[in-house]
């Protein structure tokens, strides 16, 4: 059995003729230190799959297991990098940080949780900015603040949920690049959700796409075989990055496609007021 | 940079209309200033001058039982009066406490005196020269420890008044908070406390008051001699909670329902504990809502406490308007008018610290109301 296991996962919102399903039969191996990436269109159920796995909302159906054991509810051993950071604004870097040590390793030391702590300020270069609360900082800062909590509890893995939507195209690269340098570091499991290709293939082992909701469920995936350090730039030139790319890009679209080609039919196309005013004189 | 750090704390305090003075000082575009200072200060000036001068006319063509109604001049002069009041007395009592020191100096040299004579006496007298000597010194005991009565002066309600409306502040936020909290964090329990909310909070403190002072009278029977507050001050203190508690509740309980769902998801990642929970995110979240609903209870609290001293005759400012309006002398009009801008006054300066408070628990940005 791999290391995070979904097995027939469903969820479904609303009641009576409200219902929708967003998400029907997901299956998902991922093992043990593999970085896996799952790509999908916006409102697509990825934000609804990534609650699961971090056990923040029951599925309706199927099985959902870690390292073996069942997933009942959130817990520290999977850390979670939400796409609008939720920091707490009320405490600087430093004991945003802090709380989460403080949850998971209650019985530390003061200086060893200190430590602990600056470490991990450290590791996304924001010890300059430790004593400084979240107002205060960029997005890309509040987003490695966020990257520093969820690793300092330790997690078994990591759960991130379109963690550089929310970014603008520069400071998206470097944290790209952050994050690829502290997984080389930490090798821990990664889920990464994103709605990014070329960011799911600069940093993810697998690429896993999610087909267009209502309904939603996991496409075939792609592994990424190309070798780490992954440079962004060369990266663009490389031929075996570029057929990846069409191949993830074009099997989306196909997906999409299928579904629109239905919704396009339906539809006549519109006129404007003038037109349909000149066709009818 | 000092003069941002003035600014800041200004800004803090609600006092910005000082920030173009600080401005002008260092020269900063002092014609922009200039026009600020007109702006914030010489307009509100203006106004308040032409709010006098209207009041001085009227006050001379109202003609009341007491005479003319006081022009603001005739207030002030009663104000200084009433000040003054205050300084006598507070001369009188240091001369009284002086007197009494004498006195009692005066019956212990005597005392020393005559045991020291004893001891050279006969055994029958020497006895009644110590009884003797034994009665000076339980005199000079007594001269110390009499107590000065006088009845309060202005300053002296002023001091009750603001010690009374603590205690009930207090109160109501120790009720309020706890409470607001629990309906904030369960619909259930917020269902279950709507109707009693919804009925208790638009009662008048008139109405609790005589409820308030009997149960207090039958309930807190404790000797006056050992009881460490009045009853008069207890009753005051219970109205006052009981008008000011519901803007507490009622904000802290919104603030509560309001956290933001992410903060709460971080709670469930981090498997806090119940009380970590709240303590770490729950009441930090709503702190800027709760002292938004203190500000408010403080301001109430003020308002209901002058209307309780009033008809319980519980000492404070409401107890020295009443007794001014009974007193029915010349001064009365103005003595009343020096107290109704104590009061508005003293309101005014309460909402300034609360706003100070408010401000530096509010995380989310700097400008509030």
């Amino acid at each position: 059995m791999a290391f995070l296991e979904l097995q027939g996962v469903s969820k479904s919102f609303g009641k009576g003729p409200h219902r929708t399903t967003v998400l029907r039969d997901v299956n998902l191996s991922v093992e043990e230190g593999e970085f896996i990436a799952i790509v999908g269109f916006s409102g697509s159920g990825k934000s609804t799959l990534m609650n699961l796995i971090a056990g923040l909302i029951p599925p309706d159906e199927g099985t959902m297991t870690l390292d073996g054991q069942p997933i009942r509810g959130a817990g520290p051993d999977r850390g979670i990098v939400f796409q609008n950071y939720s920091l707490l604004p009320w405490l600087t870097v430093f004991e945003n940080v802090g709380l989460a040590v403080d949850a998971v390793f209650p019985s530390w030391p003061k200086d060893k949780r200190n430590a602990h702590i600056e470490r991990f300020v450290e590791m996304v270069n924001l010890t300059p900015a430790a004593w400084k609360k979240p107002k205060e900082l960029s997005g890309g800062m509040r987003q490695r603040v966020s990257v520093a909590r969820a690793l300092s509890m330790n997690p078994r893995m990591l759960l991130m949920d379109e963690p550089l939507s929310a970014l603008d195209a520069l400071t998206r690269g470097t944290l790209q690049k952050e994050f690829e340098r502290i997984w080389e570091q930490e090798r821990k499991t990664v889920v990464l959700i994103t709605n990014d290709v070329d960011e799911s293939i600069l940093l993810a082992d697998r690429v896993v796409p999610l087909t267009p909701g209502p309904g939603a469920t996991l496409g075939k995936s792609f592994a990424i075989d190309l070798e780490r350090p992954r440079e962004k730039t060369s990266l663009n030139r490389d031929p075996r990055f570029k057929s990846l790319r069409n191949d993830i890009v074009n099997y989306l679209l196909a997906l999409q496609g299928e579904r629109r080609q239905a919704a396009i039919e339906l539809k006549p196309p519109k006129l404007t007021q003038r037109e349909a005013h000149r066709r009818s004189a | 940079m000092f003069k941002e750090r003035i600014i800041r704390l200004l800004d803090l305090t609600g006092m910005q209309i000082f920030e173009p003075i600080i401005r002008l000082i260092t020269g900063e575009n002092p014609r922009e200033q200039l026009q600020k200072l007109a702006l914030y200060i010489l307009l509100p000036v203006c106004a308040f001058a032409v709010f006098l001068a209207f009041w001085h006319v009227a006050a001379q063509n109202i003609v009341t039982k007491y005479g003319t109604l006081p022009a603001p001049a005739q207030v002030w002069k009663e104000g200084r009066n009433l000040l003054a009041s205050h300084y006598e007395s507070r001369e009188q009592e240091a001369a009284y406490y002086r007197e009494q020191e004498t006195k009692a100096a005066e019956f212990t040299a005597n005392a020393t005196q005559l045991r020291s004579l004893a001891a050279e006496m006969p055994e029958a007298k020497k006895v009644k020269a110590l009884e003797a000597a034994d009665k000076l010194d339980e005199k000079a005991e007594s001269a110390l420890t009499k107590k000065y009565s006088a009845s309060p002066t202005y300053l002296d309600q002023i001091v009750t008044s603001l010690y009374t409306v603590f205690a009930g502040f207090v109160i109501a936020s120790m009720v309020a908070i706890p409470i607001g909290v629990l309906c904030g964090m369960s619909k259930n329990f917020l269902t279950a406390m709507n109707p009693l909310i919804q009925i208790f909070k638009p009662v008048s403190p008139l109405a609790w008051l005589p409820i308030v002072m009997i149960v207090v009278g039958a309930v807190y029977t404790t000797a006056p001699a050992d009881a460490w507050f009045e009853k008069s001050f207890i009753s005051s203190a219970i109205t006052v909670a009981l008008c000011s508690l519901w803007p507490t509740l009622v904000n802290t309980a919104l603030g509560v329902a309001s956290i933001e769902k992410d903060h709460l998801n971080v709670a469930r990642v981090l498997n806090l504990s119940w009380s970590t929970r709240i303590r770490k995110i729950v009441l930090p979240s709503a702190l800027p809502f709760i002292f938004a609903g203190l500000r408010i209870s403080l301001g109430v609290g003020w308002m209901v406490l002058i209307a309780a001293e009033m008809l319980a005759q519980n000492p404070g400012l409401g107890k020295f308007v009443w007794d001014m309006f009974q007193n029915g002398s010349s001064q009365t009009l103005a003595q009343i008018m020096v107290a109704v801008f104590t009061i508005g006054f003293i309101g005014f300066m309460l909402d300034r610290v609360m706003i100070i408070f408010q401000r530096s628990v509010s995380y989310e940005s700097t400008v509030s109301a």
